[in-house]
């Protein structure tokens, strides 16, 4: 029995195809107005991959991604308002210049317990809205920034209308420049995981001690996690401030990092699609639980309007407590135990005829 | 002089009010090594309940302590239901379910009360008295009296009584506590009703001053952090002796340093947690971590 191919399980590659070429057609089929709200779930889901590459593997917890994202977006729309470089230009350098400073923070952050880190993460995040206020000539105080969403290049734009029909809308293509970059992230992030790197991010995170006695280089891979992770959460909120229009302190709340948080642990923190999935969930709960549900005829009055009033925050924090009792490796984690549990019957039932044992289930 | 001295009566004023939230932090890692991030919001839930029950007809010194016997009750409650299912689960999870636990109880509050501020009485007039030539608000003074009071009566409650003494020893040993017949599960839960009956003094004294609304404790339990992180988050008195320092420090800070203001008065806060973790990471009055290998 060839143990190895079972445990390194490969990745289910006509999954990945369906999921993409679903993420490509997708917004032929829906208004622009839908297509700038999964805009703005893939661009959770770039910054969510961040904060599971830092939380998930390598075992850091941090409570403020919310201000990597803030940082990202005002270095991108400072470039473009006051230094008028184009806007997509920018967010490779919002980026790079998010994920140094992570990589910085990184270091005193080495000298701190799980818990302290948290603690300082979360104070951060708490703290980020008044401390872009204050040099308001450069980051325009309350008012915040504007950017100026641009319109799709013309050939994009020839093939997209010869498909559907109608002129492409600058929200349809920030879609697949959000796209675009989700899907680069993600495979950088999968190359990353499965190699060296994320080796020993998994060995750092399950005992660093063990993992320091086995010749890994403990702080320069918690500090490249850091910045590595910043840099997701640089990239997208450079692309939040261009999904939204406009970027302004209140765009970046601690509400923001809470609902990152809940997207990777919802999703399945150490698992490459589950910030995907976390990601769709965080972002449409809130906006369902407050359109779709009072709608449901089939949902009793009360019940309905209960949940559009409690809001989100009431469903965030029940599914943040319940899937951290219940299920800790979140969706992705549900459905592969799932998937183990039928083979396993399936098979259990075969191996009763040869007398083999089925084979161990797959250890995450 | 006069007003760097009243300045003063009003940061010890507003850091019992940090010392109270501290203490319940201190005392819930004390228990289970667990800082609770939900800690300001369960305050700030009883501090509405107070607020009904004043809003009913009940005079204040009545609705005072049955809020604190409510608050404690929730924290058991919170404690059973919440939070022993995933005891012995890693850091990483307990830390997530206390945050889902804030959003919880904040989301809750707000579809009860909603999030027009509201006003919230206090016993005490906003007259002033001279204290050899200081003005001292009542206010003040009543806030460090009761706050004082508390920190006093949880000091001899941990330290001059059985049941402290057994709190004390089931989160300190608890394998051999067990051994000798504490009953360790319940103690931890004694120790969630305990700091959110502190926590919840918190709540009281500072909505006459903030307005009471779900996102009031927000910038206090940063503050509380402050706090307990500059004592060492393990010692008690360190969270009381920090608290007043964070409170005079931010107060002086606001009032005499032009670029921080009343608006960055929050980062002093975070500057304070991280510099106190980078420089001296166990605090005033923590003792050094030793670690098992």
């Amino acid at each position: 029995m060839n143990l190895q191919r079972i445990r390194m399980a490969p990745p289910r590659y006509w999954l990945v195809g369906v999921v993409v070429l679903f993420l490509i057609g997708f917004p032929t089929v829906i208004s622009s107005f839908l297509a700038s709200e999964w805009a703005q779930a893939l661009i959770l889901a770039i910054a969510i991959m961040g904060l599971n590459i830092l939380v998930g593997y390598s075992g850091q917890l941090s409570l403020g991604h919310g201000a990597f994202m803030a940082l990202g977006a005002y270095i991108s729309a400072i470039l473009a308002h006051h230094y008028k470089v184009d806007y997509l230009l920018t967010i490779p350098i919002a980026g790079l210049a998010t994920g140094l400073v992570g990589f910085l923070f990184g270091i005193p952050a080495l000298r701190l317990s799980p818990l302290y880190l948290a603690l300082a993460t979360f104070a951060l995040a708490v703290v980020t809205p008044s401390l872009i206020k204050r040099p308001a000539g450069l980051t325009g105080g309350v008012q915040g920034i504007g950017v100026v969403q641009p319109d799709p290049p013309g050939a994009v734009s020839n093939i997209f209308s010869t498909i559907t029909g109608t002129a492409m809308t600058s929200d349809q293509w920030i879609y697949y420049v959000s796209l675009f970059c989700a899907l680069v992230l993600f495979w950088v992030a999968w190359n990353i995981v499965r190699h060296r790197p994320g080796r020993a991010m998994r060995a750092i995170r399950d005992g660093e001690v063990a993992a320091a006695a086995s010749g890994v280089n403990v702080r320069g891979f918690k500090t490249l996690a850091f910045g590595l992770s910043a840099f997701y959460g640089g990239v997208a909120g450079s692309l939040y401030g261009l999904s939204t229009g406009f970027v302004s302190p209140d765009t970046f709340p601690v509400s923001l990092s809470i609902q990152l948080l809940v997207g990777a642990v919802v999703g399945g923190l150490a698992s490459i699609p589950g910030p995907l999935a976390g990601a769709i969930f965080a972002y449409f709960l809130p906006i369902e639980s407050s359109q779709w549900v009072p709608n449901q005829s089939w949902i009793p009055a009360q019940i309905a309007a209960t949940v559009k009033n409690a809001g989100p925050a009431v469903s965030y924090g029940v599914i943040l407590i319940v899937i951290m009792i219940f299920a800790p490796n979140g969706l992705v984690g549900l459905a592969r135990s799932g998937y183990s549990l039928l083979n396993r019957r399936l098979r259990g039932a075969t191996d009763r005829e040869t007398g083999q044992m089925p084979p161990d289930p797959q250890t995450v | 002089m006069q007003e760097f001295l009243q300045q003063l009566v009003g940061g010890l004023a507003i850091g019992g009010i940090f010392a109270s939230l501290a203490l319940a932090l201190v005392l819930i890692y004390n228990a289970m090594g667990l800082v609770n991030f939900a800690q300001g919001e369960m305050a700030m839930l009883a501090t509405f309940v107070a607020y009904a029950l004043v809003s009913q007809g009940m005079s204040y010194w009545i609705a005072f302590p049955v809020t604190l016997v409510l608050a404690f009750a929730g924290g058991i409650g919170v404690q059973r239901l919440v939070i022993k299912p995933v005891e012995r689960a890693p850091i990483l999870t307990l830390v997530i379910i206390t945050l889902g636990l804030a959003t919880l109880v904040n989301g809750l509050a707000g579809f009860i009360w909603g999030y027009v501020p509201r006003s919230f009485p206090s016993p005490f007039s906003s007259d002033s008295v001279d204290l050899v030539g200081v003005f001292v608000s009542y206010r003040d003074l009543g806030v460090i009296a009761v706050s004082g009071i508390v920190l006093l009566a949880v000091y001899l409650l941990l330290q001059r009584t059985t049941v402290g003494l057994t709190l004390r020893a089931a989160a300190h040993h608890p394998e051999a506590s067990r051994l000798l017949g504490v009953h360790v599960s319940w103690m931890l839960a004694l120790g969630w009703g305990l700091a959110s009956a502190v926590g919840a003094v918190s709540g009281i004294m500072v909505a006459p001053i903030l307005l009471l609304e779900p996102n009031m404790m927000q910038s206090i339990i940063i503050y509380a952090f402050a706090a307990a992180v500059l004592g060492g988050i393990e010692s008690p008195p360190g969270a009381v002796v920090g608290g007043l320092i964070v409170g005079v420090t931010i107060n002086l800070a606001g009032a005499y340093l032009p670029f921080v203001g009343g608006d960055l008065q929050l980062a002093v806060g975070l500057a304070i947690i991280i510099g106190v973790l980078i420089l001296k990471p166990n605090g005033l009055f923590g003792r050094a971590a030793v670690r098992r290998v």
